[in-house]
């Protein structure tokens, strides 16, 4: 029951808060927006038993990735004519339509399946690996079944840094 | 009243239609990449969710890859933009429709 209500206080509020992202006015607001719904998000990873993804959620894209965008915002300095100038709304009934046609077909898709259990007072008994989302855990697969991939990652972020500082250098003597 | 997986993978729709909607309908090219960010979490909540229902951590190991993916691609967005806001002195998209500037 506890699980129910804090499911649906959570996932309403990260709802609510992905709405307000899209209609923000300021791309400033919609920062902020999408960081009430990094932490619904988080506290919806927790209810699922992953407590280290949780804090990543919350490290990296709190942490990281939001304040690089609000770093950004403020770097960029633009006037309020150029921030007011945008016309907000480009294509809104073709962005509703796809998306309630998205929510459709899932809304088909789900109805016909059997609803797998999640909570484990639900009656099923859930396999230990799944209870465990201990650090211990995800870094013994991290770096056994999944080492491969997780040393190529490096490579990614090595071409991301690459890639953003020749971007962002370059200068007007070069046009 | 029981949660289920089917309860999560709606939360997790739901955000990703949101984020879907964003991007074809706002032309701001910020506000685009955070509607990026809306629909790689959305997948990561699903991913959680599959990793609970079927008792396999590798879920969550994917979602430290997609937020690994999603850290690259908003420092690429973000220099972009920047440099949009340099040249083109604005953040709409639909204004950068030359190919080399």
């Amino acid at each position: 029951m506890a699980h129910a209500i804090a499911f649906y206080i959570f996932s309403g509020v990260m709802v609510a808060a992905a709405l307000s992202v899209v209609f923000s006015r300021q791309p400033i607001y919609g920062v902020l927006s999408l960081l009430v719904a990094m932490f619904c998000l988080a506290g919806l990873f927790v209810l699922l038993g992953a407590y280290f993804v949780a804090a990543l959620q919350i490290l990296l894209y709190a942490g990281a990735v939001l304040v690089l965008f609000i770093f950004v915002i403020m770097l960029l300095n633009l006037d309020k004519e150029t921030l007011t100038r945008l016309r907000p709304l480009s294509r809104p009934m073709l962005g509703v339509f796809v998306a309630a046609l998205f929510c459709v077909q899932l809304a088909w898709l789900l109805a016909g399946r059997q609803a797998l259990p999640i909570e484990v007072a639900g009656g099923t008994a859930l396999p230990a690996a799944a209870q465990a989302g201990s650090v211990a855990d995800i870094g013994r697969l991290l770096f056994t079944k999944y080492l491969l991939p997780f040393e190529l990652t490096s490579f990614l972020i090595l071409a991301a840094i690459v890639g953003a500082v020749t971007l962002a250098r370059f200068h007007d003597d070069h046009a | 009243m029981t949660i289920t997986l089917n309860h999560y993978l709606l939360a997790s729709g739901l955000l990703f239609a949101i984020g879907l909607a964003g991007i074809m309908i706002r032309r701001n090219v910020l506000l685009i990449l955070l509607c990026i960010e809306l629909m790689f979490n959305a997948a990561n909540l699903a991913f959680i969710a599959y990793a609970r229902a079927w008792g396999d951590l590798s879920g969550q190991l994917i979602v430290f890859f997609t937020i690994t993916v999603a850290a690259a691609e908003v420092t690429i967005g973000l220099a972009i933009a920047i440099l949009m806001a340099r040249r083109l002195s604005t953040l709409d998209v639909d204004e950068a429709h030359r190919l080399k500037w």
